[in-house]
């Protein structure tokens, strides 16, 4: 019992270091991904190609004032970023990140805890992230604010339910919760993948993925041309750094569930391990994020609302309905 | 950038490309019809692939638009009006500034200051000049009238300096003497154009 218990505090520590340090490197890759978009060159000066940028920006942001507004409501604004920051870490506790290995005779499982709600926990666990951007929207004492978490409220609250509603049809394939079940479900090779079989709750859960994770084609919250920063209009220094550390774990948590669901998760593909297979996949999801923010441009509220409500929505019970039959018959 | 890009003030020649933007249909009909045409031909994606071709047209085919600014610049045009140089006579390497004053008269921002004496062949030299470039506004009359094609505009274009008014003596801005060699007859702001000979018209004497 003592040795699970340090194992889980190591596991959980590792993937905390690691995926924060992932989420720096994120910040990179995207400037200088969206930076070739655009036919520019992105950071350069700070070491080689402009790598060390992201030690620079770490050193800025911990080094600016701890900064909490006169009108602020200070307990508050101080909670809201640690609420986004951990959410996004604790949801990533129920995620295989990669196939079992042995190392110094030990099997390793790469999970923090294997439950049998796995799904569901880190559906719950992103969906207690809205309250991060609410939060810190309401206390402060700044219109922009106030804008930026009513949009998180509508974005984040009607988005939870095309998630849940398109991954409700794999869950029913699968009859189970676990991701590793998920896993198990497509050991197969490339034709057991889920995607094959439910392509459009694949579509719907990429579209309300990037929803979620505050992403370009509905990344209202911060939008700055329309509401200066949103929610973290009046954040500085290392409490906005938690904000855009938890949308950059939510983004690499998306791109788990992604591959995990629908593309066969750390099975071998031909020759290429596991291990590899599924961070390949994640880093085509995280790319593909990049890719989308430099090509589409993003959409007004209403229209995030109506394509949620009316769209959707009835596709994604549609699609409920109609693999419920087909299991039936 | 090749420097004939720059020399081609021709506007209207260049190979504009004009969008093909289509009305706003009116009708429910037309509306339809327009979703219909996009969501077939995905132009969602297009949009992908035009932004993943431009990446791979800057990081393989050498087409980065970025210019390291202060490592590596643009040329600028032969003609362009930055600070001044004063030349030099190609053959004996005495200045060509004949003290004549013409560009101090002319400067309407009043920042050349000027004065000459006889030396001892009775030749008029310049013993005190200077240009106020807290002043000046870079119009290039001075180049224009000057009629030794003395002091004309080089192409020193950063000009920021620590105070507002900075003065530049005649000695900063005239030619180094070992230099000498390295001027070459002036093509800029100032010299007659490449086609004055086609320009040149008959002075009428009677009507």
């Amino acid at each position: 019992m003592d040795g699970y218990i340090i194992a889980t505090v190591i596991k959980a520590i590792l993937i905390l270091a690691v995926i924060s340090a992932l989420a720096g490197f994120g910040t990179y890759i995207e400037r200088k991904i969206l930076a070739f978009m655009q036919r520019r060159l992105g950071p350069m000066h700070v070491g080689p190609y402009g790598i060390l940028q992201i030690a620079a920006d770490g050193i800025k942001l911990f080094t600016k004032e701890d900064f909490i507004p006169s009108g602020a409501n200070k307990i508050i604004f101080m909670v809201a970023p640690i609420i986004t920051a951990a959410t996004a870490f604790i949801a990533l506790a129920a995620v295989p990140l990669l196939p079992e290995f042995t190392l110094f005779g030990v099997t390793i499982r790469p999970i923090v805890s294997d439950m049998n709600i796995g799904l569901l926990f880190v559906i719950a666990m992103m969906g207690v992230g809205l309250y991060g951007p609410l939060l810190a929207g309401m206390a402060q004492e700044n219109k922009w604010g106030i804008i930026g978490s009513a949009r998180t409220a509508i974005q984040f609250l009607s988005y939870e339910v095309v998630t849940g509603l398109s991954l409700l049809a794999p869950i029913m394939m699968v009859g189970s919760l676990s991701l590793i079940d998920f896993n198990e479900y497509q050991a197969g090779g490339i034709s057991n993948w889920i995607i094959w079989t439910q392509p459009v709750a694949f579509v719907l859960f990429i579209i309300s993925g990037f929803a979620e994770t505050n992403r370009t084609p509905f990344d209202l919250l911060e939008n700055e041309a329309e509401v200066i920063s949103g929610y973290a209009t009046e954040y500085s220094g290392m409490r906005w750094g938690m904000f855009f550390i938890g949308e950059y774990a939510n983004m690499i948590t998306i791109g788990f569930l992604a591959s995990l669901i629908f593309l066969g998760g750390f099975n071998p593909l031909w020759i290429i391990p596991g291990g590899l297979a599924i961070i390949l996949k994640v880093a085509f999801f995280f790319f593909l994020m990049l890719w989308v923010r430099a090509a589409w441009p993003h959409v007004r509220p209403d229209q995030l609302m109506w394509l949620c409500w009316k769209v959707l929505m009835p596709l994604a019970v549609v699609n409920i309905l109609i693999t419920g039959i087909v299991m039936m018959v | 950038m090749s420097i004939d890009n720059l020399k081609n003030r021709n506007v209207g020649v260049q190979n504009y490309r004009m969008l093909d933007l289509e009305p706003t249909p009116k009708s429910g009909w037309g509306k339809f019809k327009r979703v219909l045409s996009r969501s077939v031909k995905l132009e969602l994606f297009v949009g992908l692939k035009v932004t993943i071709r431009e990446m791979f047209k800057a990081l393989f085919m050498g087409e980065m638009h970025t210019v390291k600014y202060p490592f590596e610049k643009l040329p600028i045009s032969p003609r362009y009006r930055a600070i001044h140089e004063m030349k030099r006579l190609l053959e004996s390497g005495h200045y060509r500034c004949i003290g004549c004053g013409l560009c101090e008269k002319i400067c309407i921002s009043d920042c050349i200051k000027m004065d000459t004496r006889y030396d001892e062949n009775q030749r008029k030299e310049v013993s005190e000049y200077t240009i106020n470039f807290g002043r000046c506004i870079f119009c290039g009359y001075c180049a224009e009238v000057c009629p030794e094609l003395a002091i004309v505009h080089g192409g020193r274009y950063e000009t920021a300096s620590e105070q507002r008014a900075s003065y530049s003596t005649f000695e900063d801005m005239l030619t180094p003497i070992d230099k000498l060699t390295s001027q070459k007859e002036y093509p800029g702001f100032g010299w007659i154009s490449p086609n004055a000979d086609e320009n040149i018209k008959k002075t009428p004497l009677a009507y």
